[in-house]
């Protein structure tokens, strides 16, 4: 399936003072996918979004959104994308509603419009009771909340978040990663940093990891632990209730196995496709019996330390 | 950018900074009106301006009410803009109003526009309830040429006025933090305000020419000659005369068309000085990087 590219850099750069904080980037962010942008404090992910904005020129290269170049175009992509940014700020004299209602109207949406989207959306983040509260005495949640209220009012085809989910409660954090996800439905592209990497490995469809301005990697979160970590092999751990020394030699020499280690009753398999029909069966058909067996998964910590390990060694 | 003006004025005369100066304007104008109660009695009125001698008419201890206003409206144009620009920055507002489609110099133009829309109506309330007061007080009706002459008097205060918020939005742009832009607005008001023209500017200036010339640099004299050539008809010329050409003057009002011709490079001077302080903030402002911090 050829996928449309909603966002995309090409050799972007950014220099201040002479520092290189952006370098040479190119990212492809595909439609209605939830991406996730991640790196160490000052990695460049930030001033990547500024440049995506427009609200920051670009020492060299390009960025364009749906096709917009974003520095020469930068409101037609603005028209388009929401940003929540990662310190968000309201009038705190203005009410939640108010709050929203300005930014509606900076949209050119239309009185009624507005309203019956500010409700919408105040319902989805759930802020409704609190709608026509001065955001001065909104707690830090609060505000994050409705800063995600502030970027769906303008129902924007690409939303970019600056860490969504800082600031809020575990039950919160999990209603706004449910709303995240439920964007791409809506015809909405999500990209979003986060630091908390349980959240990016459960949302995202794929990522890109940046260190100090450079892309360390991008892909799909399924494949990428694979190729990242195991040479693009698959993992399986099969649990018998004996594992003989005869059952690794048999298992050993079905096509596609590259290393059978038996640790205990647990097998550790290594292949390089997905064989565990094979394995399952050539496991009962030597009469022991199969307890478990599963695909080892990369967890995006792994993927995350084994990048950061080099660079941690390299900075050495 | 109507939005951003619409947001700012709802801002202005919701908070209390703006209810403050409403409440010191309404002061000043109560105490200028009792100035002119005190005054007006002893004024001289063979000019044939009655209604006007109400606003610089001086009590016996109290101030007239020009000087009130000389000294206040910069005060309410400082007021106005000193936080305009950085405090959008310190709460995190900025990146968010810049990255909704609008073009960037509209929030600038908005939040000075809506300045001087709030600092014009915050003045014409001024000067029709001492008007008001007056007409009730003195029982004389104001003439077609006092009423432009009053009306001219306001559009120089809010030139005046926009000079001074100009200034404190340069500030704002220039200067992140918000006590710091407020104190370097109020340090040159201070400046211009008493050390410029008492002590700087007799200290250095030789000839009556080059004293003029200096004292001229300071908005504050530009608006005081404009002032008095409006609202003292009888003003012939703006500075000083030698005593010998004094008892040649004939003592009748110049008519309105020479008062303005008068005040007309005041005026004039007093609109470029708003416009390039307005105009460095814009450019300052439009080059201004976000940053990623």
């Amino acid at each position: 399936m050829e996928k449309n590219i909603v966002l995309e850099t090409r050799e972007l750069t950014k220099r201040y003072d002479g520092n290189t904080v952006v370098d040479h980037l190119n990212l492809q962010v595909a439609e209605k996918e939830v991406f996730g942008l991640l790196g160490p404090n000052g990695a460049g992910k930030t001033t990547t979004i500024l440049m995506l904005l427009g609200l920051t020129e670009p020492a060299s290269g390009s960025a364009q959104v749906f096709g917009f170049d974003s520095t020469r175009e930068p409101l037609k992509v603005k028209r388009l994308t929401g940003y929540l940014p990662e310190r968000l700020g309201f009038y705190d004299g203005l009410t939640a509603r108010e709050n929203l209602r300005f930014i509606a109207w900076l949209n050119n949406m239309s009185g009624g419009e507005a309203n019956q989207q500010i409700d919408q959306v105040l319902e989805a983040v759930g802020l409704t009771k609190v709608a026509d509260t001065a955001v001065g005495k909104f707690s830090r949640g609060m505000k994050q909340r409705l800063g995600i209220a502030d970027v769906l009012v303008k129902k924007p085809r690409l939303a970019i978040l600056d860490e969504p989910t800082a600031g809020l409660d575990p039950e919160g954090i999990n209603q706004i990663l449910d709303l995240i996800v439920s964007l791409p439905k809506m015809d909405t592209t999500v990209v979003m940093c986060s630091h908390r990497l349980y959240e990016v490995q459960r949302i995202c469809h794929s990522i890109a990891i940046l260190a100090r301005g450079k892309l360390v990697v991008e892909g799909a979160l399924d494949t990428l632990g694979r190729e990242a970590l195991a040479g693009g092999r698959y993992r399986i751990e099969v649990e018998t209730a004996e594992a003989s020394p005869q059952l690794v030699e048999i298992i050993g020499r079905i096509k596609g196995v590259n290393k059978v280690e038996a640790e205990g009753n647990f097998l550790h398999i290594t292949t390089d496709s997905d064989l565990r029909a094979a394995i399952s069966k050539a496991v009962v058909d030597n009469g022991v019996a199969l307890i478990q067996m599963k695909v080892h998964e990369f967890s995006l910590d792994d993927i995350y330390k084994r990048y950061f390990q080099e660079e941690g060694e390299l900075k050495q | 950018m109507i939005t951003i003006i619409r947001k700012e004025l709802a801002d202005y005369f919701t908070s209390i900074r703006c209810l403050i100066l409403f409440v010191l304007v309404l002061l000043a104008s109560a105490a200028g009106l009792y100035a002119a109660y005190q005054g007006i009695r002893g004024a001289d009125i063979s000019t044939g301006f009655v209604f006007i001698k109400l606003f610089t008419a001086s009590g016996e201890s109290i101030p007239s009410l020009v000087t009130f206003i000389s000294i206040f409206v910069p005060i309410i144009g400082i007021a106005l803009g000193f936080d305009a620009i950085n405090r959008e920055y310190s709460t995190g507002t900025m990146s968010r109003i810049l990255s909704q489609p609008i073009y960037r110099d509209s929030v600038i133009n908005g939040k000075f526009l809506a300045g001087i829309i709030t600092l014009a109506i915050m003045m014409a309330t001024t000067l029709l309830v001492v008007s008001g007061y007056g007409l009730r007080m003195i029982g004389v009706p104001p003439s077609a040429e006092e009423i432009i002459r009053l009306f001219i008097y306001f559009v120089s205060i809010v030139i005046f006025g926009a000079f001074w918020m100009g200034l404190a939005i340069l500030f704002s742009v220039i200067i992140k933090n918000l006590a710091v832009s407020l104190l370097a607005s109020i340090a040159v008001w201070l400046f211009f305000g008493f050390f410029y023209t008492m002590l700087i500017v007799p200290a250095v200036a030789k000839t009556v020419e080059t004293y003029l010339m200096l004292v001229r640099l300071s908005p504050n004299t530009l608006f005081d000659e404009a002032t008095m050539a409006m609202l003292l008809p009888q003003s012939r010329g703006l500075g000083l005369f030698a005593s010998g050409d004094v008892s040649y003057m004939l003592p009748n009002p110049l008519p309105l068309g020479q008062s303005l011709l008068l005040v007309w490079p005041q005026l004039t001077t007093m609109i470029g000085l708003a416009a390039v302080c307005f105009a460095v903030s814009y450019i300052v402002f439009m080059r201004q990087e976000i940053r990623a911090t």
